[in-house]
């Protein structure tokens, strides 16, 4: 039974990457990206063997440790929970539970994730590899802590499917998920310094760690080498406990589960009038606004855009004060310029076939453009102006400030023209309505590929002139190229903008059902 | 006084056939190497009730969007009381009231929200739109949660609240594909109250289903398809021609398999 399981996983991947190859491809970059990794890490763990041992008893307990935290927390936290052998499917085979747990644990480990932790995870023997004990010690403590790992994950998942699959969640977790993420690089320079600080903590708790189920099976090696018998013996007993727990625990709340599918809770509400399209005008073009902007706000989709446009100035503000140059933060403006206009021009992908009611309606192809350009001008426009004035409060260098104003303008205008033009002619490949952001998206890549570099070349030429007489203010230190640029990059952008939103109506008009038609291949 | 019916046989005073509600002419289409319609021509008379039935996968759904202006035809014509519906698509377009089948819907949006942004983008008058919005819901039963977002609607009530949809400005024609999927015995019975009431004062309704009974008890006409082609189509009465209707459309579209076989099944 464990191995139908298991070759249910294999045949399951298999399929799924039959259906496109860039399924296949997909797969590769990421395999690739994750060798990658893996061949930093075994490369460091298998330096580490000439190491001092108290160094290696550190970073492996202390690597184990984050491993098995980073199980717990991220298929959860990006809602990406590997559900290929979702339990529930097997409700009504009668699979006896013993096998049914096996067969899934062991089918957790196939897979990317599965397998770059294994193979991590068994480098440590290597980094033990010192005495036959040692290694021995750290092999028993590679396959308890992967375990221990995969049957953590499935505990975590399974305790909170009823809330995983709770609408609600998964559209906060996703979005606020970006936020650590965006933040990386500072966080990560943050840890460093605070680590560079005090080294002596790290093995402090390490030492620490070793002692609890989250460090215990991970410091086997490590003990054994450093002669430790009893204490390995003991970690060793602390290490199948805990497995044997997370087991058990995983046990107890899978049987729960399988009885009780997760109820997601009904509340009834009261019509609560319009919101949005109250405050906009009745005309098609209103509606189309209210609608887009209701998405901007509900849909996890458009609002992680939303979150990552406040930390743009966080993460060069951080970069300007490690620097200490305010050279890169001046460029906030334009860059947000870029990516707010840019984000509309997948509008027709992210809304999928329920554009169809666009076609059923008739409406107006201006209408529809123009409604999705306003919904994001609305914020896009005092957003952009903010963070073109404000970096100049760091800075201090206000003469640049009418060159990149007018720069900032230009983008923003141009770009949603064309945005406009793209959207009504190209869908993309993007992550369905309702899915994570995070989620890869079915359909085309090689055509999302084209259209996304495409655009851009297309964009920088529109936006030529402005960046002309930024380079040349920047070469000659006149001001006159900025004032210049503070009138052309509005009235240009402008007079694209609405070339951009015509000519996309016009096409929208006349290709309306087979754009409709290459969305249903991407659903 | 009497009125005199007019000398039907007088030249010129001919009346002219009624425009039907929906005229098809050789309809096709071919996706890849699989043609799914395959030349399908049907007139629908203005005023009827007319089913179209057939098996998964027959072309119903094919049909039906190119006779709305969702799906381009490779070959033929569709028109909407004599507008063309791929050449004066506005126009045909205002006539129709259209629930697709298997296409999303703006479902980050209240039930309220999704029936008023049909209307608005219709282009209605915003109190107009308040005031329908308001009667559809109650009379699809949604009026309790017409502050939920679709999203977190059942299959059943999805179904309804894109019907309402369909319904809010009022159309001559309703092309209804599917549109008692999953909807529950009561709301399918008002739904179909609204649907004879709409019949009775002249629109016209086309519904797809594979519901033999329902067909035959809601519909005046029908429609047979299958693979592509129409093999079948008139009153309902003329259609089942004194069989049941599902037996009828067995005997037309074939594919039983005989009952032979699986003894083991009895052998429990």
């Amino acid at each position: 039974m464990v191995a139908h399981l298991l070759r249910l996983k294999l045949a399951l991947l298999r399929n799924s990457v039959r259906r496109s190859p860039w399924q296949l491809v997909g797969l590769g970059i990421g395999a690739l990206y994750a060798l990658g990794l893996v061949g930093l890490a075994v490369a460091g763990l298998v330096f580490l063997r000439g190491a001092d041992a108290g160094l290696a008893q550190t970073v492996v307990v202390l690597g184990g440790a984050a491993a098995l935290l980073g199980w717990a927390i991220i298929p959860v936290a990006a809602s990406a929970a590997d559900l290929t052998l979702d339990p529930a499917r097997f409700t009504t085979l009668a699979v006896p539970m013993p096998q049914l747990l096996t067969g899934l644990a062991l089918g957790g480990l196939i897979g990317i994730p599965g397998i770059a932790t294994s193979l991590v995870a068994l480098a440590t023997v290597a980094t033990w590899s010192r005495s036959v004990p040692a290694a021995g010690g750290a092999l028993v403590g590679a396959v308890l802590g992967v375990l221990s790992c995969v049957v953590l994950s499935k505990v975590v998942t399974t305790a909170t499917a009823g809330l995983a699959s709770s609408r609600r969640f998964k559209d906060v977790s996703s979005v606020a998920f970006l936020i650590p993420l965006v933040l990386l690089g500072p966080l990560l320079a943050g840890i460093t310094e605070g680590i560079a600080g005090s080294g002596d903590f790290l093995a402090v708790l390490a030492g620490a760690l070793s002692w609890t189920p989250v460090g215990a099976a991970w410091s086997l090696g490590g003990e054994m080498a450093a002669g430790g018998y009893g204490a390995a013996a003991l970690k060793l007993v602390i290490a199948l406990a805990t497995l044997a727990g997370l087991a058990l625990c995983w046990k107890v709340l899978l049987q729960r589960a399988l009885v009780t599918p997760p109820y997601a809770g009904t509340s009834r509400k009261r019509a609560s009038g319009l919101g949005l399209f109250g405050l906009f005008p009745a005309t098609p073009t209103g509606a189309v606004t209210a609608r887009s902007l209701i998405y901007w706000l509900r849909d996890p989709r458009y609002a992680g855009a939303l979150v990552v446009v406040p930390l743009l100035p966080v993460l060069l503000l951080f970069q300007a004060g490690q620097t200490g140059s305010y050279g890169l933060l001046v460029f906030v403006g334009p860059l947000t310029a870029f990516l707010l206009a840019w984000s509309i021009s997948s509008d027709v992908s992210y809304d999928n076939t329920a554009f169809a009611l666009h076609l059923a309606t008739g409406v107006r192809g201006v209408s529809d453009r123009l409604g999705r350009a306003l919904a994001c001008l609305l914020f896009a426009l005092p957003v952009v102006l903010a963070f073109s004035v404000l970096p100049f409060l760091f800075s201090g260098d206000w003469d640049q400030l009418p060159g990149l104003l007018g720069l900032s303008l230009g983008i923003l205008f141009s770009g949603m023209g064309l945005s406009s033009v793209v959207s009504a002619r190209y869908t993309v490949a993007v992550p369905l309505p309702g899915d994570s952001p995070f989620k890869k998206p079915p359909g085309n890549v090689a055509q999302t590929m084209a259209v996304q570099f495409g655009g851009m070349g297309v964009l920088l030429l529109l936006v030529a002139p402005e960046i002309v007489l930024v380079v040349a203010q920047f070469i000659t230190g006149s001001v006159v190229p900025g004032w210049i640029n503070l009138g052309l990059g509005p009235v240009l952008g402008l007079a694209l903008f609405v070339a951009g939103v015509r000519l996309g109506g016009k096409w929208l008009d006349a290709r309306g059902p087979e754009l409709l038609a290459q969305l249903v291949l991407n659903r | 006084m009497t009125i005199q019916p007019p000398d039907l046989s007088a030249p010129g005073n001919r009346p002219l056939p009624p425009v039907p509600a929906l005229s098809l002419r050789g309809l096709a289409k071919r996706f890849g190497d699989k043609i799914a319609v395959n030349g399908i021509s049907l007139d629908v008379p203005a005023g009827s009730f007319y089913g179209i039935v057939g098996p998964n996968g027959a072309g119903k759904t094919t049909t039906l969007s190119m006779a709305t202006g969702l799906l381009r035809p490779d070959f033929g014509t569709a028109h909407v009381h004599g507008v063309d519906v791929w050449q004066h698509a506005l126009e045909a377009k205002k006539m129709m009231g259209i629930l697709p089948d298997g296409v999303r819907l703006f479902d980050r949006l209240t039930g309220e929200q999704l029936v008023s942004y049909a209307g608005l983008l219709r282009g209605m008058d915003k109190e107009v739109v308040a005031s329908r919005v308001q009667e559809l819901l109650s009379a699809l039963d949604l009026g309790q949660d017409a502050g939920k977002l679709v999203v977190d609607y059942s299959a059943g009530m999805t179904k309804k609240i894109a019907l309402a949809s369909a319904l809010i400005h009022a159309p001559r024609l309703l092309v209804l594909d599917e549109p008692f999927e999953s909807v529950d015995p009561v709301s399918a019975a008002n739904i179909r109250d609204i649907l004879d009431r709409y019949v009775a004062s002249g629109g016209t309704v086309i519904v797809s289903s594979h519901v033999m009974d329902l067909v035959q008890r809601m519909c005046d006409h029908v429609a047979v398809v299958a693979a592509g082609r129409l093999l079948a189509a008139g009153t309902v009465d003329e259609v089942r021609a004194g069989e049941s209707l599902e037996d009828r459309f067995v005997q037309l579209v074939g594919g039983r398999s005989q009952t032979e076989g699986l003894e083991w099944l009895r052998t429990f």
